[in-house]
């Protein structure tokens, strides 16, 4: 692979940038790996990546339905924060955010990951008290956050109206939070992934395990069947179909979740501001649109498309919010399949077939765990022990009562 | 945006009504035996079922009155609502992912 630098940029504008590399092979899918991960958004590119280039491990086949990076890596609001509640959020939030601080210089790839700042606003006696148990939380893990006062947030964001509907009495600001480019996080895992000598093999469906004696011994796919020693699912909307397909149930149902962006404007906002009660999540992005993250739809579906009434609800707190949006103009709005758990925190977790391991359950937040849930799945699919940072997220914490509530914590806001 | 029929009020607007999950899962009866195996999969596991979906509903904003509705989760066609303790019609020719995409 040739290296990304300024000196390969000049070299290619000789030749009037016809001659760059592909960024990645399009390989025949071999009989066999030894790991086999199905699902090429981010979580599973970085999966692959790092198992890799952490655990020598580079026989290594990532299957994709699609194309890499059309899920909902390329559906989300590309936020990224760590600012959870409980130990064992914060334990796999963090890291991530750890590995996102390198990740562009890791990869060799611009993941264009921007940490400007990302608040959350209280609108209520409750929200105070939220954001108060939360914030010390935060604290005592290690992890930056600041309470900020209405008068603050309104020097941050100056076209802010905080005396709306329900008035804006205070924020949690978490100055290491802000966005990524999500396209660049699929595209820069897949070079990398691939440079170490991964086949990342697209518009090849999984339609089942072959398993002998419960153990997993490949996937069938719309290519045939594909051998492997160990199995990692990394999917995102279609976790339950695939582990129907190897015989058990998840705790989960899927949703669909929306977003929109605007027509691109000159930079107003240079943060990423979000408030959980009245549901408005707005950030700008660098080609100018604002980018608006709407809530889930109520009913199970696969449709990738959600109910008008969620845009109604999600625009009229944004334009109460912030009047000075109240003419512009929305572009583009989509959907995406949300994979919720009850208590809202992921599932990475051995299952009852061996070989077998599922890392989902992402629901509406995954986007900003991806280069953390890539790492500890790595590591947890490379040894057949999950890693201590994923131990916590086994699917068995619904029998067992030990759930992560981040859900009762944070309510919708993740 | 989905056109549900309540059993009861005839055909509304979605936003009158709220849904509650998966129909037709019955609460154990033998509480006091069970083990925590089966109690997380009564309370947590749902079969998440891509295609026909069986599942509750409340018309909140109407009659306030529970109903279930069959829905295919791939398409969003509704095929049909009916009432609490009726028994969930067999669905013939469902639209199957496959028969849609």
């Amino acid at each position: 692979m040739n290296r990304y630098s300024i000196f390969s940029l000049i070299r290619n504008s000789v030749n009037y940038h016809q001659d760059w590399q592909r960024a990645w092979r399009s390989p025949e899918p071999k009989k066999e790996y030894d790991v086999v991960i199905v699902g090429g958004g981010g979580h599973g590119l970085a999966t692959a990546y790092y198992l890799a280039k952490e655990c020598g491990i580079t026989n290594v086949a990532v299957i994709e339905k699609g194309w890499i990076g059309g899920g909902n890596t390329g559906r989300n609001t590309t936020i990224v924060r760590s600012n959870y509640l409980w130990d064992e959020s914060a334990g796999i939030y963090e890291h991530a955010m750890k590995l996102w601080e390198n990740l562009s210089t890791d990869l060799n790839y611009n993941v264009m990951f921007s940490q400007r700042g990302l608040l959350h606003l209280a609108h209520s006696v409750h929200d105070m008290q939220e954001i108060g148990r939360r914030g010390n939380a935060i604290h005592l893990n290690g992890i930056d956050s600041e309470f900020l006062s209405p008068a603050q947030v309104k020097e941050m964001v100056p076209f802010i109206n905080i005396n709306c509907r329900y008035p804006v009495m205070g924020a949690l600001l978490q100055k290491r939070g802000g966005t990524a480019r999500h396209d660049a996080v699929a595209w820069g895992y897949a070079r990398a992934a691939d440079a170490l000598g991964v086949d990342i093999i697209q518009n090849c469906e999984v339609t089942g395990f072959r398993m002998e004696n419960n153990v997993v011994k490949g996937v069938e796919t719309s290519r045939g069947f594909i051998g492997a020693k160990k199995v990692g699912c990394v999917v995102a909307g279609n976790c339950s179909v695939l582990a129907e397909m190897a015989g058990f149930r998840l705790p989960i149902e899927s949703f669909p979740l929306q977003a929109l962006v605007s027509e691109p404007i000159k930079p107003i906002l240079d943060c990423v501001v979000m408030s959980g009660s009245i549901h408005a999540y707005i950030s700008q992005s660098d080609k100018g649109e604002l980018v608006i993250g709407a809530g889930s739809d109520t009913y199970n579906s696969y449709s990738q498309r959600g109910g008008f009434n969620v845009i109604e609800e999600t625009v009229g707190p944004v334009v109460e919010l912030y009047p000075i949006f109240s003419r512009m103009k929305m572009l583009r709005q989509w959907g995406g399949i949300v994979d919720v758990t009850v208590d809202r925190s992921p599932l990475i977790s051995k299952t009852p077939v061996d070989n077998l391991f599922f890392n989902c359950g992402w629901g509406t937040g995954g986007f900003k765990a991806t280069p953390g849930s890539g790492n500890v799945f790595a590591h947890s699919i490379a040894r057949g022990e999950m890693h201590p940072i994923a131990e916590p997220f086994s699917i068995n914490r619904f029998n067992s009562g030990a759930l992560i509530d981040e859900g009762a914590a944070a309510a919708v806001a993740h | 945006m989905l056109v549900i029929e309540c059993p009861w009020c005839g055909k509304r607007d979605q936003t009158e009504f709220s849904c509650h999950g998966e129909a037709h899962i019955a609460r154990p009866l033998n509480t006091e035996e069970l083990s925590e195996e089966e109690w997380g999969n009564y309370v947590f596991f749902r079969s998440n079922t891509k295609g026909v979906h069986y599942e509750r509903w409340v018309h909140d904003h109407g009659c306030r009155r529970w109903f279930n509705v069959a829905r295919n989760t791939h398409s969003d066609h509704i095929y049909g609502s009916y009432k609490p303790g009726e028994a969930a019609p067999t669905i013939d020719a469902p639209d199957t992912p496959e028969a849609k995409s």
